[in-house]
């Protein structure tokens, strides 16, 4: 068994400070959609916009450290390995068969994190941002020439956004218990250490 | 910057209020030294100083005024000595003419005009109602308009509290001794022209609430938003006018100019955005809006929240939530009204009267059954200023009318969801004519409603004198009328909370054309949404389970 130093402070207090907006921004948000009294609506809105307002915050730090730091290559996506790495999740991983990836310092996530990331990124985060600022900003929409938009698919798009995180986090929670050992890749997120075979 | 008018406000109403409290002791009859009256005294030493006014005039000391006068109209001459445009300036307003042409619809309004679902119309019952008009002697289509002593100036500048103009005397109080409430024992004395006259000052509540408190034939009845809770009021039910605090008269947001006051229920500001109003900058704009002295972003600060409820006003009048209910003082305001049911006499053939919750009427033979609310929840409208009324003698095919419609809608940027309160009756219907029918109430002869409970002889004189011939056959239709909700202002905590509109069934339910966070969402979008991810979680789940017992089994 070997430890290598994966995940850097910054990165892990990134991924932890995120991790902790989000679920608070999905709790606040299906509030606000109507979905359940928690804090009460007036509270919701309010946590919620101061959210995500901290979590572009936390963005315009993100990417400056990515391309700083050259990591945003670890987003590039590869089809290699791709097929293999299924495999792994749908049998592999049940008769204790090897990882078929190698994790490195320069290539830390696996062939499906790379496309999942990058899904994230390309798609999901730009269809909730902009949504979202639409939505913010909806008294803005005449000044800003678009009132053509709907406020009503631009909350049902922000919406959209809102599960396909919700059923991201769900996976991804999960596969966080799928490392060399059910809590090495939590450990790594925390101490920044992974232990792999 | 505003905490500092507001307390200098406060200071201000708090002097006045001292000043005032310390002077009703002194007397109002004692001969004021010229001394005294000339230096604005401090309380506590004001033994003969009037109430302080701001007027630069005492009244009491005119001998004009110094005189026993027999009726209204010889006070109004002696007024108009001096205030010598005073009743030419009346003669033009509503509050004379009881005629408003609608700049928009151009239909003809007016009380003199109108048919309600109260009583129903003015007309063929002058003497009764215009105990209201702002005159002496309009009894019938003989009362002479021009007639400038015909204005009454007292029942709006009394100060005294002794003026009332009865009904039955056709605008004019009483200047005998007379039995009132009729048939009931007591007695009022003659009114006291002279002091009233020489006591006369600004409007106040109490003139305004005299006629404005008590539309609709009482206390509270018509509009919902005001009744005599008003002349004193507390904090909680008006927050402008409450009576230790800053104290607004009507006058306040009512401003007024060469007697035209402003503000109008025939032809209201739906939406201003034009931020507060600057003094001597009117641009003809209305000054009794909320906004003329709020602006349009009135809640301060710069919280996510403020800056929400600030965003709110493009959409939703000030006064959805900050009246979160309408007769929110001590008296009930009617609801409903069913003539239908009038006329019902007990064994001997007398009047009957039952009374029914909030210790109003539910019944009485002379107008039908009612019902009294207290704390309404109002309806909500988009309302864009323009209201469609149902005019007498306009054809009417179906058996639910709307007497006034609220236009306006979402996509009309001059339209906000406004709260109103909707009257809900049953009324006479002229089925040859096909319109709502005028009938005769009250008067001392033989085809007034109230005298002989006949609807034949109510109506024919009714329909007469609004110049159509009763076809002889009538029904009672189900009417609507809808009232704007801008009074009884709550204090900001008492304003409604944001999950009151954003939920479902919330108060706002009924209005479309806007996406309301809360109460709207599309349904296929969630139940797909939720569905996968109770997949996705059940996925992850099952896949955990079947590793953990592959590893135990290995």
């Amino acid at each position: 068994m070997e430890r290598i130093y994966v995940f850097k402070r910054f990165e892990r207090f990134w991924h932890w400070s995120q991790a902790a907006l989000i679920i608070f921004l999905l709790l606040t948000g299906f509030e606000v959609h109507g979905t359940y009294t928690l804090f009460g609506f007036e509270s919701a809105v309010a946590y919620h916009t101061t959210a995500a307002w901290t979590l572009v915050g936390l963005w315009v730090f993100a990417i400056f450290w990515h391309f700083t730091t050259g990591e945003w290559r670890q987003y590039i996506p590869t089809t290699e390995k791709v097929a293999a790495m299924f495999r792994y999740y749908l049998t592999g991983i049940f008769t204790n068969a090897p990882h078929p990836f190698k994790q490195t310092r320069l290539t830390k996530h696996n062939p499906l994190q790379r496309l999942a990331y990058l899904f994230i990124l390309v798609l999901i985060n730009p269809l909730i941002w902009i949504t979202g600022w639409f939505y913010l900003f909806y008294n803005s929409w005449k000044d800003w020439g678009v009132e053509w938009l709907n406020i009503e698919y631009v909350a049902m798009f922000h919406v959209i956004g809102a599960f396909m995180m919700l059923i991201f986090l769900i996976a991804h929670v999960y596969l966080g218990t799928a490392g060399h050992t059910p809590t090495s890749h939590i450990k790594a997120m925390i101490t920044g250490w992974e232990e792999t075979d | 910057m505003n905490k500092l008018i507001t307390q200098l406000g406060g200071t201000f109403s708090l002097l006045a209020c001292l000043l005032f409290s310390a002077n009703v002791t002194a007397t109002v009859d004692a001969a004021p030294s010229s001394g005294a009256a000339a230096t604005a005294a401090a309380p506590g030493e004001a033994d003969t100083a009037k109430p302080k006014t701001g007027s630069t005039a005492d009244h009491s000391k005119f001998e004009e005024l110094d005189k026993d006068f027999a009726t209204g109209p010889e006070v109004t001459e002696a007024c108009l000595e001096c205030h010598t445009e005073a009743a030419k300036q009346v003669q033009k307003t509503k509050h004379w003419t009881w005629e408003f042409l609608n700049p928009v619809t151009k239909q003809k309004l007016g009380k003199k005009n109108l048919v309600n679902n109260f009583c129903t119309s003015v007309r063929s019952n002058e003497s009764f109602c215009n105990a209201c008009h702002v005159g002496y002697g309009w009894e019938d289509d003989s009362f002479d308009f021009t007639s400038e002593v015909n204005v009454d100036c007292l029942v709006c500048h009394d100060t005294t509290g002794s003026y009332k103009k009865l009904p039955g005397l056709a605008g004019h109080p009483n200047y005998e001794t007379m039995e009132w409430p009729p048939k009931s024992g007591k007695f009022r004395e003659a009114t006291d022209l002279k002091k009233i006259a020489q006591n006369v000052g600004k409007t106040s509540r109490d003139t305004c609430g005299a006629c404005h408190f008590y539309g609709g034939g009482g206390d509270a009845v018509k509009h919902g938003d005001l009744d005599s809770s008003l002349a004193e009021p507390g904090r909680y039910l008006d927050v402008h006018m409450d009576a230790d605090g800053l104290n607004f008269t009507c006058g306040t947001c009512h401003l007024s100019s060469s007697h035209e006051v402003s503000g109008s229920r025939y032809a209201p500001t739906a939406a201003d955005d034009q931020g507060a109003l600057i003094r001597g900058k009117n641009n003809d704009r209305n000054p009794t809006t909320c906004v003329a002295c709020h602006g349009n972003a009135p809640h301060p600060g710069t919280s996510v929240s403020t800056a929400k409820l600030n965003a709110h006003t493009d959409k939703v009048a000030c006064q959805t939530c900050h009246i979160p209910e309408f007769a929110r003082g001590e008296i009930a305001t009617k609801m409903t009204w069913d003539w239908s049911t009038a006329g019902k006499l007990d064994e001997q053939g007398k009047r009957i009267k039952i009374e029914g919750s909030e210790g109003r009427d539910s019944y009485d033979s002379n107008k039908g059954n009612f019902t009294y609310e207290r704390f309404v929840i109002p309806e909500y409208v988009w309302f864009n200023g323009d209201i469609k009324y149902t005019l007498f003698g306009e054809k009417i095919a179906e058996d639910k009318v709307q007497i006034n419609e609220f236009l306006g809608s979402a996509d009309d940027p001059d339209s906000r969801i406004w709260p109103v309160k909707v009257f809900r009756g049953k009324q006479p219907y002229d089925i040859g004519n096909e319109t709502l029918a005028v009938f005769h109430t009250a008067g001392n002869d033989d085809s007034a409603f109230w005298k002989n409970y006949d609807w034949d002889k109510a109506l024919k004189t009714g329909m007469k004198t609004q110049g159509l011939e009763y076809s002889g056959q009538m029904k009672f239709v189900e009417t609507e009328m809808s009232w704007p909700i801008t009074h009884m202002v709550a204090p900001k905590d008492d304003a409604l909370e944001c999950a009151q509109c954003h939920k479902e069934n919330g108060r706002l339910q009924a209005i479309s054309g806007v996406y309301m966070p809360g109460r709207d969402n599309t349904p296929v979008i969630d139940r797909l949404g939720f569905t996968l991810a109770l997949f996705a979680l059940l996925g992850v789940i099952l896949h955990g389970a079947v590793r953990w017992f592959m590893s135990k089994r290995s």
